[in-house]
């Protein structure tokens, strides 16, 4: 550990997020090594290693010949400081290396809030924050995670994009970086043949051209490259690398347990989220592939606690058999099985109660909104009567703590949509009532309401958000209707929801207001001790950028649309004809009932969706 | 009762008492040794650590004590080499036995207290340091558990107490009370830094040695 690192760590928070050293930790010995990664994620330690994909890829990159990725986190405040003021560097978890000494530089974003952790871990790394002023190809600069379907806030700042699944795409990108490296390439030679790579974006090979108005006039593909770039995908997740062999954190992350992965993709097509168009197809790996991935990450991780992940679980058809088989391998060895939120259907809850013998957990529902109208409207397909029915169940068994989320602002909603959603929960404290068996512990119900934010890629791409003041005036119509002791309601604040529908639809004039409200001090966003909101209101004054442009405007059916180069499969008129069934409250089937023809299933080649 | 002596050095200081266990039980799982673990719908397995150490501090002699699962049958002398295999990096088992004595006849504490000066040790500094630890009385305040700060006579902790001079550096070979109360050797540096401001170290750090019973000999 060198010398500065030693003296500042007894006067931060938790110093173990900063020194490396992790039992399953890669370290390379440097002379065999010919590229060196710095693979970055703007969040904290504790949050970083908690995202699955990261673990994923460092695997991969570790097991190629002459590569050594090593893992770099952003520092809370505290640490940053210490950092500052003693001259150290960003430096990599594993070798304590400065990031800057590293070949390649990547970054993995899920979540557009981290968009000023990016500059900043650029900036304490002593790097240029734009890609143009990098001009060599040591240090290049690459990105990845659900946050690249739309680039352009960030096309100042990193050089490419990676687009999808990162399985295959990660291993031919710094494959081509070490031919790059032996034969002595420039950057712009690289970059060249590094967007003839399925999947690889670079943004400075477009041009956005804007009209009077303030929209997208054109963009123009230059140098050779495509038109469109289509996100890559894992054609066997079966036969997908996983690692089985993930590092074991020495202090807590939030996600401290082992993970299985058991689909990709989603059914469902809840027409808000992101996530549900942009991880199509559907894709399940086998029961049998993931049992035995199971046994053998909870005997080298040595955890009591494994849960099972993906959009949405309970819609993996071998659920029973593998929950049947991992109990068994879990109750000898007091492992505890817990299951993500499940669907309010039948068979969730006879799971529900199996599992219950290892740990009781609360009871989660995600409704989302108050009324069947609108709930066919955004083509969530949960019915009253399904979360009644659960509810009645779990409370009969004696459960007293139910969770629901919802959220405020989706189109097409009316102040009757928002008080139906204390309508709905006074039924469930009267389901309570009716069923609990020792009335004597009062119930809890935990309501929570997010404020809606439009996203790329979905049928709502297009929607205007609500402003602010109206989406507060609808929590407290709300909370005034939910008058009950048993009653908690807790709303998302709307400042942040509000810039994160301008960073997540914004075009690449944003990534102007996203320097300057890092400038102004703007960092780690994603965290109440750290978020202000007045800090990004001078930047978007000071750049003479109206927020609202993105937010309360809403796009035009017409209009080129930022994201316009990138493909995530799903067709842009299925979109739009998923978006004019919501105005009719018209629901659209799983796909697993109808396949309603999204355009996902051409990108698998291989397989057939959801088999 | 079985014990585990343990080091903790080098990067793994920095890991919190709370992390440490949570890291010796899952530990213990990778080697395949069964724990015995609490009844109920959590259970938890059961270990602990005689006299939690500060983060920032390393040391070669820590003591965690366990039990095993009525099932479990690997031997104890085993122990050391299987968990070794899967720890991270700086804690290091250097021993597995059984052991009938009660933790109250830990007493004292035997460590090194490293000062570092940057710009090297001036002279008379280690004299001064001498003098300084033959007094009588030495008050530092010391934060109480109600969160209350109390002043605390440290001299009548100390044992023993060396200074040895090397390049840059003045080490106190201390021994202090370990338990009711406790010293943490810090403190020895502390006060240096406090009452002998001209010989402050630039920084300081510590290393626990070996735990010593009521006559001073090693405690296991």
């Amino acid at each position: 550990m060198t010398g500065t690192l030693e003296r500042i760590l007894p006067n931060v928070q938790k110093p173990a997020r900063y020194t490396g050293g992790e039992y399953l930790q890669t370290v390379k010995n440097k002379q065999d090594v010919d590229v060196r990664v710095a693979f970055c994620f703007p969040d904290t330690y504790e949050i970083g290693m908690s995202n699955l994909g990261m673990r994923i890829l460092y695997g991969i990159m570790n097991n190629m010949d002459g590569v050594w990725c090593e893992r770099v986190f952003a520092p809370w405040g505290d640490m940053e400081d210490a950092m500052r003021k003693e001259g150290l560097p960003l430096f990599a978890l594993e070798s304590h290396d400065a990031v800057r000494d590293f070949d390649m530089i990547a970054f993995s974003i899920g979540y557009e809030m981290s968009y000023t952790n990016i500059l900043n871990m650029l900036d304490l790394s002593g790097l240029p924050l734009h890609a143009a002023d990098r001009t060599s190809l040591k240090n290049i600069v690459f990105a990845g995670g659900v946050c690249a379907v739309n680039a352009e806030p960030l096309a100042d700042f990193i050089d490419f994009f990676s687009l999808g699944e990162g399985e295959e795409i990660t291993v031919e990108i710094v494959s081509l970086y070490q031919k790059a490296k032996k034969e002595g390439w420039d950057k712009q030679q690289f970059l060249k043949e590094v967007s003839k790579i399925e999947g690889v974006y670079v943004p400075s090979f477009y041009e956005h051209t804007y009209k009077e108005d303030g929209t997208i006039r054109e963009i123009i593909a230059k140098n050779g490259a495509p038109k469109t770039v289509t996100k890559r995908i894992v054609q066997n997740l079966s036969a997908a690398y996983w690692p089985v062999d993930m590092i074991v954190p020495s202090t807590e992350i939030v996600h401290d347990r082992g993970n299985l992965e058991v689909m990709r993709g989603c059914i469902r097509g809840c027409r808000f989220c992101q996530a549900g168009f942009c991880y199509r197809p559907v894709r399940p790996r086998s029961p049998q592939v993931l049992y035995d991935q199971a046994v053998k990450s909870l005997e080298s991780s040595g955890c009591h606690e494994i849960t099972l992940s993906s959009l949405s679980t309970s819609d993996y058809r071998y659920l029973g058999d593998l929950t049947d088989k991992l109990l068994d391998y879990c109750n000898a060895r007091k492992i505890n099985l817990s299951l993500p939120s499940l669907r309010a259907d039948n068979f969730s809850r006879d799971l529900m109660m199996k599992v219950q013998t290892v740990r009781k957990s609360g009871l989660t529902f995600a409704p989302e909104a108050g009324t069947q109208r609108l709930r066919d409207a955004i083509n969530k397909n949960v019915t009253e009567e399904e979360i009644l029915q659960t509810c009645a169940t779990a409370f009969s068994g004696g459960w007293n703590n139910v969770k629901l989320y919802f959220m405020l602002g989706l189109p097409t909603e009316t102040d009757e949509d928002v008080l139906g959603i204390a309508e709905l929960v006074w039924k469930i404290y009267n389901c309570w009532r009716d069923n609990a068996p020792n009335k004597k512990r009062a119930v809890r119900i935990h309501v929570s309401t997010a404020f809606f934010v439009p996203k790329p890629f979905t049928p709502f791409q297009w929607e205007k958000q609500i402003t602010p003041e109206e989406y507060t005036r609808k929590t407290n119509l709300l909370r005034q209707a939910m008058r009950n002791k048993c009653v908690e309601y807790n709303w998302h604040q709307p400042d942040l929801s509000q810039l994160e529908a301008v960073l997540a639809r914004g075009d690449r004039r944003i990534g102007k207001v996203i320097e300057t409200a890092f400038r102004m001090g703007a960092k780690l966003d994603g965290w109440d001790e750290y978020f202000n909101y007045e800090i990004w209101m001078d930047a978007f004054r000071a750049c003479g950028i109206d927020p609202e442009y993105y937010t309360t405007r809403g796009f035009g059916e017409e209009e080129v649309l930022p994201w316009e180069t990138v493909s995530v499969g799903v067709r842009k008129d299925f979109l739009l004809s998923e978006r004019h069934a919501a105005y009719r409250s018209e629901i659209t089937p799983d796909c697993r009932h109808a396949c309603m023809g999204c355009g996902a299933s051409k990108l698998y080649t291989e397989g057939k969706c959801d088999e | 009762m079985n014990r585990l002596l343990f080091e903790k050095t080098g990067r793994a200081v920095f890991i919190s008492h709370l992390d440490l266990m949570r890291i010796f039980q899952r530990a213990f799982r990778r080697a395949g040794v069964m724990l015995k673990h609490s009844q109920g719908f959590t259970p938890h397995a059961y270990v602990s650590i005689l006299i939690p150490l500060s983060v920032g501090v390393a040391s070669r002699c820590e003591i965690l004590e366990f039990e095993l699962d009525e099932s479990e049958s690997t031997p104890l002398a085993s122990l050391p080499e299987l968990l070794n295999k899967t720890m991270p990096e700086g804690i290091k088992i250097l021993k597995s036995y059984e052991s009938d004595r009660k933790a109250k006849h830990l007493c004292y504490l035997h460590a090194d207290v490293t000062m570092e000066y940057d710009s090297g040790v001036r002279a008379g500094c280690a004299d001064a340091i001498r003098d300084f630890f033959k007094r009588d009385e030495i008050l530092m305040d010391k934060r109480t558990k109600s969160g209350e700060t109390a002043s605390q006579n440290i001299a009548e902790m100390i044992r023993d107490l060396k200074v040895l001079e090397e390049e840059n550096e003045i080490h106190l070979d201390c021994t202090v009370c370990a338990q009711n109360p406790s010293l943490n050797p810090l403190q020895l540096a502390k006060a240096v830094s406090q009452y002998l401001s001209e010989y402050a170290p630039d920084f300081a750090k510590c290393e626990r040695l070996a735990f010593l019973d009521e006559e001073m000999q090693p405690f296991l």
